[in-house]
């Protein structure tokens, strides 16, 4: 039953590729998402932008809020637990979220365990910075993975070092030979039969998105061109100039993305982007939340 | 024979890698320019009906093929899909106020089992063949059928399969299970119609 379940949770996030899941705080910012083509929303207080201008503790949304955009939209609702905090992760099962995000954009509220996703029905995503984080998610039963980026900061180089690392350690497991994957495991700290899933099938078991940082059409069009199945965008839309005309982009570009005349067309005149800062610039690394 | 697979957003690769398995051309539509190249039969996947059905509009696809539909190209909607074909909704949010293709005379509930935890795997008679494994997945079914519409399959009382001439919907994704009947079934849609 337990497999059942998690065979389902996987399935969704199969249903989600090729889209665009959309950061919105409040119920109208939702409509804006779908209405633009999103296929689902993240649901949170704050967009992570303003999480890192506020600084202190970062906590799960309260549920009402996040119960005003499951009434306000009918494509899927996501929201943000922190990592290890499973109580939080209950709460949002019981007001039946379609997908926790297990997430480093909050405070993380345990620095040694995640949370025991195999205990959930409802299915969850989480971040990874390389193939040795994205199985040991997997293993603990995530259903979807996404690349951590840098979130809030509108730079794309980390989710991009995320996206490269992974594909490039998928392909290095994916070529050796049976004998060494007992070593391979060990070193990525991951169990064998991920180890050999990833061999086997040149690809991670769960679906991939990437996130954090994204800020433009070319942005998302680069991340699904290096391999990722869809994106998060979480702060690139509403701390932008037009936000429903750069959402709608943003969402054609993944749908196109590897044409290069049509991808011009949706850059124009989209308004002003996120300022952004660089990765250079920031004090706060969530991207080294939770390993 | 070439199927072309609508290839916007969802889970359009696991229909492709199906028919790959069946031997037969598939042909991905992301814009308009891809309906210039020729193709036998379209199938609808899942994913989600208000991305797919903003999408075909913005790409200008949704009227060149609903005319196709209509002159009788063979096409398969599952769960987004059967909505992507639906001429009623019965729950429509707001931001997409209409029906897209509208061309199969059914109505049809959007995420008429609720949210993911309602999501579930059954085994089910379809077309009086046995033992289809059924996954359905935020998936919707139909309220109710026009004259001209065969009913191929229930579960707990609700129609969650349905042909109408050169249109087949299903409810659920046979695309994620290794059972080829229904693309079987679809592909044999399509001989007729090219023989006829």
């Amino acid at each position: 039953m337990q497999n059942e379940r998690y065979g389902l949770n996987k399935e969704l996030a199969q249903m989600l590729k090729g889209g665009v899941i959309m950061d919105v705080t409040t119920p109208d910012q939702a409509k804006t998402a779908e209405a633009a083509g999103a296929c689902a929303v993240m649901a949170l207080e704050r967009i992570p932008a303003d999480i890192r201008a506020a600084g202190g503790v970062s906590r799960m949304s309260d549920p009402q809020m996040i119960r005003g955009i499951q009434q306000a939209v009918t494509i899927p609702v996501m929201a943000k637990c922190r990592i290890g905090h499973f109580v939080e992760a209950q709460i949002l099962e019981a007001i039946e979220i379609d997908y926790i995000d297990e997430s480093e954009v909050l405070s993380p509220a345990d620095d040694i365990h995640h949370i025991d996703k195999t205990k959930f029905k409802v299915p969850f995503v989480c971040g990874c910075r390389d193939l040795g984080e994205a199985l040991r998610r997997i293993n603990e039963g995530a259903s979807m993975i996404r690349t951590k980026g840098e979130p809030g900061t509108g730079d794309i180089i980390q989710a991009v070092r995320h996206m490269r690392l992974i594909q490039s350690q998928i392909r290095w497991i994916s070529s050796m030979a049976e004998a060494e994957l007992f070593e391979a495991a060990k070193s990525l700290q991951v169990p064998y039969d991920l180890a050999r899933y990833v061999h086997d099938n040149a690809k991670l078991p769960v679906v991939n998105f990437a996130a954090g940082g994204v800020a433009t059409p070319a942005d998302a069009a680069l991340m699904m061109q290096l391999g990722a199945e869809g994106v998060f965008v979480g702060s690139g839309i509403f701390k932008s100039g037009n936000p429903e005309k750069r959402a709608a982009a943003i969402v054609k570009a993944v749908t196109n993305y590897q044409d290069a005349d049509l991808l011009a067309k949706l850059s124009e005149d989209l308004g002003a982007a996120m300022v952004g800062i660089n990765e250079s610039e920031i004090q706060l690394l969530m991207a080294e939340r939770g390993v | 024979m070439r199927v072309a697979v609508l290839a916007v957003q969802g889970a359009f690769i696991e229909h492709i890698h199906m028919l790959d398995r069946l031997g037969v051309a598939t042909l991905e539509l992301r814009n308009q320019d891809d309906l210039a190249r020729p193709f036998d039969g379209l199938i609808l996947p899942g994913g989600e009906s208000t991305t797919m059905g903003r999408l075909l509009r913005e790409q200008g696809m949704l009227a060149p093929l609903q005319k196709r539909i209509s002159a009788g190209l063979p096409v398969f909607g599952t769960c987004a899909g059967m909505i992507l074909l639906a001429r009623y909704l019965s729950n429509q949010g707001e931001a997409d106020p209409l029906p897209h293709f509208a061309t199969m005379d059914i109505k049809v509930r959007r995420n008429a089992y609720g949210r993911q935890l309602g999501s579930f795997h059954t085994v089910a008679e379809m077309a009086g063949l046995p033992d289809f494994p059924m996954t359905f997945i935020r998936a919707p079914y139909i309220e109710a059928v026009g004259p001209g519409v065969e009913v191929l399959a229930r579960v707990e009382g609700r129609i969650i399969a349905a042909r109408q001439n050169n249109q087949l919907a299903t409810s659920f994704h046979p695309e994620l299970t290794a059972d080829a009947r229904v693309h079987e079934l679809f592909l044999r849609m399509i001989k007729v119609a090219d023989a006829a």
